[in-house]
């Protein structure tokens, strides 16, 4: 049964709100992918929970301002330790990536055990996400116009941020990404672009987590970056697939959802990795369909010229060394 | 031989871990009272079997943790722990399905399945496209740990069977390890310990130079895959106490500060192996403390604790350490510049007299007398100099004027070889030399000397002092003088 035959109103929000996290992390994230930064996404997407219970447990309020700084604050200081434990010792950035991240979600879920009867954040929730119940809040209105329920309006004014963002510094983050060279002859300066990218991660992270959850996060940031790469070369098109990529994703989840009965985000990340497994398989430049007609295609041509090669007087010419 | 028979030697303690008697007790999570000063007593008198399996639990799952992690941690391969933990939740939940309740065994076969897949996963994706290791690795984790997610929110849906605990797999919770996961942790940690044991060698060649295993014929993919099950079984008897999330750092925190404290392999073994047992006793013992509160972030809380300390005080690799070192290094590069000084002010009249006065000295560095004095203070504290009429007269010791000469004569030959062997122009050189003065080894300045012919006189024009002129100064009763002063950091 199709979920729009049901109610077409409380799931259309559910595709929507999935689409806008999908959207904001995926262009982002494409960026990370770049930079060969995939994990540290997936590192901060763990270590803002401290962040948001510390900033709930000291201010008291639900307010998102507190929420962002909290998270802002959490997000820039996984990039400091990392930075710090890799450049001063000599364990590796993947190791300093995992101490970094499990310590900061390790004092985050005890924080938010200790205090569990104050915070209002549940530690599945942070994982699972409540974005099936994002239609049940009560709408937000904007000058008198309903607009939609609250999370969905705030999640669609960061998503327009990131696209503005990447609209304004495209060049700089661009040129950073490929060629740090040429980016210190320009004069961009890496350490700003590095943590203005980490710190507008934390923010696109900590808008998601509350409804979307931190695993639909991880996911896209990544998912959807890496199966337009393997469908073009062209960052224009790379973002601009990754965006199709969001929107299928989120409407073939929340179908998959429906059908299972089991997390909307959860199924959201199965039909994104879905798809990027049709990307690995069948794109026309490195798919795997294409590696195995080409490595054919290859091993007949080989055959032919070992066939012909008695037969072919000029081979025999050819000066040998 | 030696392998068998070390193996043979701790059997008899592994074999002993698999005869743990069962009681049956109520499990700690059941318990009531939640005073502090009791519950400590209570740990430490082991009175509960279940408190007993929870501590016996995590004492292997730290020792398994720390070895492997070791291997991952040098492997660099440290963030493939984390995509296996998270990517063995779909098996988790499948072992679930398999009869719907909490059988270890069949839980241990799913996940480890699962977990492979993944591994897998990551090095079909990394070999067929032009994605980075990392960004297959970030989409494993994630992609699988969502198929897990929503496997478990359909269990949870599910009318009927025992569904409590699958959620206890994200946190963990030592306290519901029973006799069943425990013979299971046992008996992998013994496996994992006689694999390590048997196959050090191998482990240990693939891990520092795989170029140089594999030329040597080492079956380097097996090795790889066969560490990758290791690390699939490790990661699965840790879920239940220390949960998916935070498995990766059992395995990672541990081995890193073993890292930092240790240069060889085996000793690295046996420090993260006692670090990982350290960290789950403390964890199992901090989460016991209190009802509800789950085990595997105090475990990790513990570890960073191990690696924060590490990472400040270890002997050569610390922060602290390095600190120390780099003060010292720039206090000796300080007191030679000053001799340099004091040798200048001596060679500006012609080495007539002795004795130089803290404002020649003052004069020469272009610095107020009170800096002068402090560092004439400084030389003598080092016994480089002696200081006469209330600390105006400044006399070098032997030691002293040997290294104003060394640091003189490393200079100027420095500024000629940059003239003469690689063109330099002669007003371009005083700066690369003023750095280079403090590193040249004593080899290195006999060669440059004899590349020079045994020049004499440096580009500007001034002598070079020679061999003879440094040892010169020394004491005739200390026998052969050796160059002292250069990269010696006191």
């Amino acid at each position: 049964m199709l979920p729009w035959t049901q109610s077409a109103f409380s799931f259309g929000w559910i595709v929507v709100m999935g689409f806008l996290v999908t959207t904001a992390c995926s262009l982002v994230g494409n960026y990370l992918i770049l930079r060969r930064m995939a994990l540290v996404g997936d590192a901060i997407s763990h270590s803002v929970l401290p962040g948001l219970a510390v900033a709930f447990l000291l201010s008291q309020s639900r307010s998102s301002l507190v929420m962002f700084i909290g998270a802002l604050c959490a997000g820039v200081l996984t990039t400091v330790i990392i930075e710090m434990i890799h450049k001063k010792t000599r364990v590796k950035q993947d190791s300093a990536i995992g101490i970094a991240f499990s310590t900061l979600f390790a004092i985050g879920v005890i924080l938010i055990s200790l205090f569990a009867d104050k915070v209002d954040l549940d530690q599945d929730c942070v994982l699972y996400g409540e974005i099936a119940f994002v239609h049940l809040e009560p709408f937000a209105t904007v000058g008198g116009i309903i607009m939609g329920p609250p999370s969905v309006v705030r999640m669609a004014c960061i998503t327009l941020l990131t696209i503005l963002v990447i609209a304004l510094f495209y060049k700089e983050l661009l040129v950073s990404s490929f060629d740090s060279g040429l980016a210190a002859s320009m004069g961009i300066r890496a350490p700003v672009v590095h943590y203005g990218l980490m710190a507008w991660l934390s923010v696109v992270v900590v808008s998601a987590f509350e409804s979307a959850g931190a695993i639909l996060v991880i996911a896209m940031l990544i998912i959807p970056g890496a199966t337009a790469s393997l469908l073009s070369t062209r960052l224009p098109t790379i973002l601009f697939l990754s965006v199709i990529h969001a929107a299928l994703s989120s409407i073939l989840g929340v179908h998959l959802a429906i059908w299972l009965d089991c997390s909307m985000a959860g199924a959201m990340v199965v039909m994104a990795a879905a798809l990027f497994c049709l990307a690995w398989v069948f794109s026309p430049t490195q798919g795997l369909l294409q590696r195995l007609m080409r490595s054919r295609d290859d091993f007949t041509q080989l055959n032919e010229i070992q066939t012909l090669k008695p037969h072919e007087p000029q081979f025999e010419s050819l000066p040998t060394a | 031989m030696a392998a068998i028979r070390r193996f043979l030697f701790y059997l008899p303690c592994l074999i002993f871990l698999l005869l743990v008697e069962p009681v049956h007790a109520a499990k700690i999570s059941e318990i009531s009272e939640t005073h502090v000063g009791e519950q400590a007593l209570r740990f430490f008198t082991f009175q509960d079997a279940a408190l007993r399996y929870a501590l016996i639990g995590s004492v292997l799952l730290g020792i398994t943790c720390g070895l492997l992690g070791s291997f991952i941690v040098v492997r660099r391969m440290a963030l493939m722990g984390d995509a296996l933990s998270h990517a063995v939740l779909p098996g988790v939940a499948l072992g679930f399905l398999w009869n719907m309740n909490k059988d270890p065994v069949a839980i241990f076969v799913g996940a480890t399945l699962v977990g492979l897949l993944g591994s897998a996963t990551v090095g079909l994706i990394t070999n067929t496209t032009r994605l980075k290791e990392d960004s297959a690795i970030g989409m494993v984790l994630a992609a699988f740990f969502a198929v897990g997610i929503c496997m478990v929110t359909m269990i949870q849906h599910l009318p009927k069977g025992n569904k409590s605990g699958v959620d206890k797999f994200l946190f963990g919770q030592a306290a519901a390890i029973s006799e069943g996961d425990v013979r299971l942790m046992a008996i992998v940690t013994v496996l994992t310990i006689l694999l390590i044991v048997v196959f050090y060698k191998e482990f240990l060649v693939t891990s520092f130079d795989a170029g140089f295993a594999k030329a040597a014929g080492f079956p380097t993919r097996l090795i790889h895959h066969g560490m990758m099950l290791l690390l699939a079984f490790a990661v699965v008897i840790s879920l239940q106490a220390v949960g998916v999330v935070l498995v990766s750092a059992m395995l990672i925190t541990p081995a890193a500060a073993a890292y930092l404290l240790t240069d060889r392999m085996n000793r690295m073994l046996w420090l993260s192996a006692f670090f990982g047992m350290a960290a789950g006793v403390l964890g199992s013992f901090l989460s016991f403390l209190s009802n509800n509160l789950p085990t595997g972030p105090f475990m990790v809380l513990a570890c960073s604790t191990i690696f924060g300390l590490a990472f400040l005080f270890a002997p050569r690799h610390g922060v602290v350490a390095r600190w120390l070192r780099q003060r010292s290094r720039s206090a000796r590069i300080q007191r030679e510049n000053t001799l340099k000084s004091l040798y200048h002010v001596l060679e500006s009249r012609d080495f007539h007299g002795e004795s130089v006065s803290t404002h020649e000295l003052a004069e020469q560095r272009r610095e107020t007398v009170e800096d002068a004095r402090q560092q004439a203070l400084q030389l003598q504290h080092h016994e480089l100099v002696t200081l006469h009429d209330e600390g105006d007269a400044i006399l070098f010791t032997p030691d002293g004027w040997q290294r104003a000469c060394a640091m003189v004569r490393n200079h100027r030959l420095w500024e000629l070889y940059l003239t003469n062997a690689a063109h330099f122009a002669a007003d371009h050189v005083h700066e690369d030399a003023e750095k280079i003065e403090h590193v040249l080894g004593e080899e290195v300045v006999l060669q440059l000397e004899k590349r020079l012919q045994y020049a004499n006189k440096d580009p500007h024009g001034r002598p070079i002092p020679s061999l003879h002129d440094v040892r010169q100064g020394a004491r005739a009763e200390s026998g052969p003088v050796e160059l002292v002063g250069y990269g010696r950091e006191d």
